[in-house]
């Protein structure tokens, strides 16, 4: 019968009416400023440098090896070597960047840069909410606002973190023990020159028998 | 102390009678004036938020919930949305495209928005509260000054010089001298049975008292709640609420006839539109729903004015349930409803109500399937017509003259 079609739709519009304000879930939206829906673990955004320790200013990760600014796709990173070095958080001589520029208006989120930063100094960040009225200025973020602790990345990214810091670990252990040997090969070097000083001008040309490394100077 | 019913009438008269006598019949038509002036835009205003609000909720959405008062964080649950959108309209550009016919698109808003607050002006809004009693020609007037909104929808559209705004008008014209044939119809049996054109006297006759606790308003009789329903129909057609807002089709049109308007005339258009629906609801009230009386004699404390603004009010939000739930119609269902449907079962409903005037001797027990009968016939016959043209589009054309593809999983 004629007008069964418009009276069942009513029913049903009506119905969906009501239920908004009985059933939560008939009412999906969040209202963002005040609510926050949880971003998913793979959520990313811009990069950040990561800082070991409290001081981001000494704990940076990033040795201004260059690597992420000569692959940056966009070419929004910008970074000057410093001309000194400084002692890292592992206690090693290194290189750090004087200056480390996002430029997040251009940059386009595609992670290679993590992807090919050799020190995991640098990671993706969740933080989205960049809206400012100075256009140029507020989006080039500088290194002190790139900088963000371990402690953030583990919080942000808990899986990828833990990765990160398995191969850190990994990373530490090698280089400590080829210390440790090479260290050893040294004091070997030098009981071998003891105990040839006599004859030290024939010896000396060639490299010692069997040391675990070519020269002990080399560094990590 | 005078009752709440009468309170508005005993405060114009008490302003009128501080005018010195020469000039009080002026004065009193000025507080009448300005009381439709001030009174409907300011529903309008609580309308589009309403309905905003309502829209929303029908789609599973929380609706407009952040305007409040400016530098607070009070919010009034969004109600202050029309301030917004009333000063956002105000302070935009008034941009006439360079070939448009200036005067005339400069006028068309304003014919919209006067004959809707003339025809606002005989509506009983409550016991002795008529701005206008027109004795003769009351109901009369109002389908006349109400036909004079399509000048303004032709105007709008041909100044324009845009086909879209041509298209728009051109379909509303169509569409709305279609439906005033329908709208017209199925009110004359209220004029059969009242024997008066007056809104005044047709809401007065519906106080009278029938089954004991009721008001007899006309919509409950057979051809009163016929007639009520093909209004509603007519009426949503007339005023361009969906599902008839063909005139208007984003999809189709941009925005109709108005799509080269902006800013403040743009409002009006809106405005306009609101008031000629508040109009065809008052009418409707007035003609089907008792006016400003009360369904039952025992709720006749409550003032006669918050009857009719509540009726009114319940017919606006009918029409946003509505339109939550109807898709347009197209040109053709559109035209086809108008002349196959609903005239012929407003001329039934013309017999009907005859019937009914001359079998007022008869026993209900007769008198009410009879009528009844009477009109489902008609209904259910040309429904039948119906069901084949409200189905998908079958292009005979434009058949594809291509095999079918075999099908892969066979």
């Amino acid at each position: 019968m004629l007008g069964q079609g418009i009276a069942k739709g009513l029913l049903q519009t009506a119905r969906n009416l009501v239920a908004t304000y009985v059933d939560k879930d008939r009412l999906p939206t969040i209202e963002y400023p005040e609510e926050r829906q949880k971003l998913p673990e793979a959520t990313r955004q811009f990069p950040f440098l990561v800082h070991d320790g409290d001081d981001p200013s000494k704990g940076l990760r990033c040795v201004a090896c260059q690597i992420c600014e000569k692959e940056c796709p966009p070419k929004c990173i910008y970074i000057v070597k410093s001309k000194d070095k400084r002692v890292d958080y592992k206690g090693q001589t290194q290189f750090y960047p004087a200056v480390f520029d996002i430029d997040v208006s251009v940059c386009m989120s595609c992670q290679i840069c993590v992807e090919v930063c050799p020190f995991e100094a640098i990671k993706m960040d969740t933080a989205f909410e960049f809206s400012t009225p100075d256009r140029f200025g507020a989006l080039l973020l500088d290194k002190h606002r790139l900088a963000k602790s371990a402690a953030h990345y583990r919080e942000i990214h808990p899986a990828d973190a833990a990765e990160s810091d398995a191969v850190m670990a990994a990373e530490s252990a090698k280089a400590e023990a080829k210390a440790k040997g090479d260290a050893e090969a040294k004091a070997k070097a030098a009981a071998a020159k003891l105990a040839a000083v006599p004859n030290v001008s024939p010896e000396a040309q060639l490299p010692p028998p069997n040391s675990g490394s070519d020269s002990p100077t080399m560094p990590m | 102390m005078t009752s709440p019913d009468q309170i508005f009438v005993s405060a114009k008269e008490w302003l009128v009678a501080l005018f010195p006598a020469a000039l009080q019949p002026m004065v009193g038509a000025l507080v009448s004036i300005a009381a439709i002036v001030a009174v409907y835009p300011a529903i309008f205003a609580l309308t589009t938020v309403v309905e905003r609000k309502l829209l929303a909720r029908f789609q599973n959405r929380p609706g407009p919930n952040r305007v409040g008062i400016p530098f607070t964080k009070i919010r009034l649950a969004g109600f202050g949305q029309f301030a917004a959108d009333g000063i956002k309209s105000l302070t935009k550009e008034d941009i006439v495209p360079r070939d448009a016919d200036r005067v005339v698109h400069f006028a068309a808003p304003i014919v919209l928005v006067v004959p809707a607050l003339l025809a606002l002006s005989v509506l009983p809004v409550g016991r002795n509260m008529a701005a206008l009693d027109l004795r003769e020609t009351g109901l009369l007037f109002f389908f006349a000054i109400g036909a004079s909104t399509e000048l303004s929808v032709f105007m709008a559209g041909w100044s324009s010089r845009n086909k879209y705004s041509l298209l728009g008008a051109m379909r509303g014209i169509a569409q709305m001298l279609a439906y005033e044939i329908p709208l017209i119809l199925s009110s004359i049996p209220v004029v059969m049975i009242a024997g008066s054109l007056s809104l005044v006297s047709i809401a007065e006759r519906q106080s009278a008292v029938q089954w004991g606790v009721f008001h007899s308003w006309h919509v409950f009789t057979p051809w009163g709640l016929a007639g009520f329903l093909l209004f509603l129909v007519a009426a949503c057609a007339e005023s361009n609420r969906t599902p008839f807002d063909l005139p208007e089709a984003e999809s189709e049109l941009v925005a109709g006839y108005f799509t080269e308007y902006s800013g403040f005339k743009f409002a009006l258009f809106f405005l306009g539109e609101y008031l000629g629906l508040f109009a065809v609801a008052g009418v409707a009230t007035t003609l089907f729903l008792g006016g400003w009386n009360a369904p039952f004699t025992f709720l006749d404390w409550i003032p006669s004015w918050m009857w009719f603004f509540g009726k009114l009010g319940s017919l606006v939000l009918f029409s946003v349930w509505l339109r939550a739930t109807l898709p347009r119609l197209r040109v053709d269902q559109l035209m086809d409803v108008a002349w196959k449907y609903l005239l012929p079962m407003s001329l039934a409903n013309l017999v009907v109500a005859g019937l009914w005037h001359f079998t007022a001797a008869w026993p209900a027990a007769l008198r009410w399937p009879l009528s009844l009968a009477l009109l489902a016939a008609p209904h259910l016959l040309l429904g039948r017509g119906f069901q084949k043209r409200f189905g998908p589009r079958v292009y005979r054309y434009a058949a594809d003259p291509r095999p079918a593809p075999a099908n892969p999983a066979a």
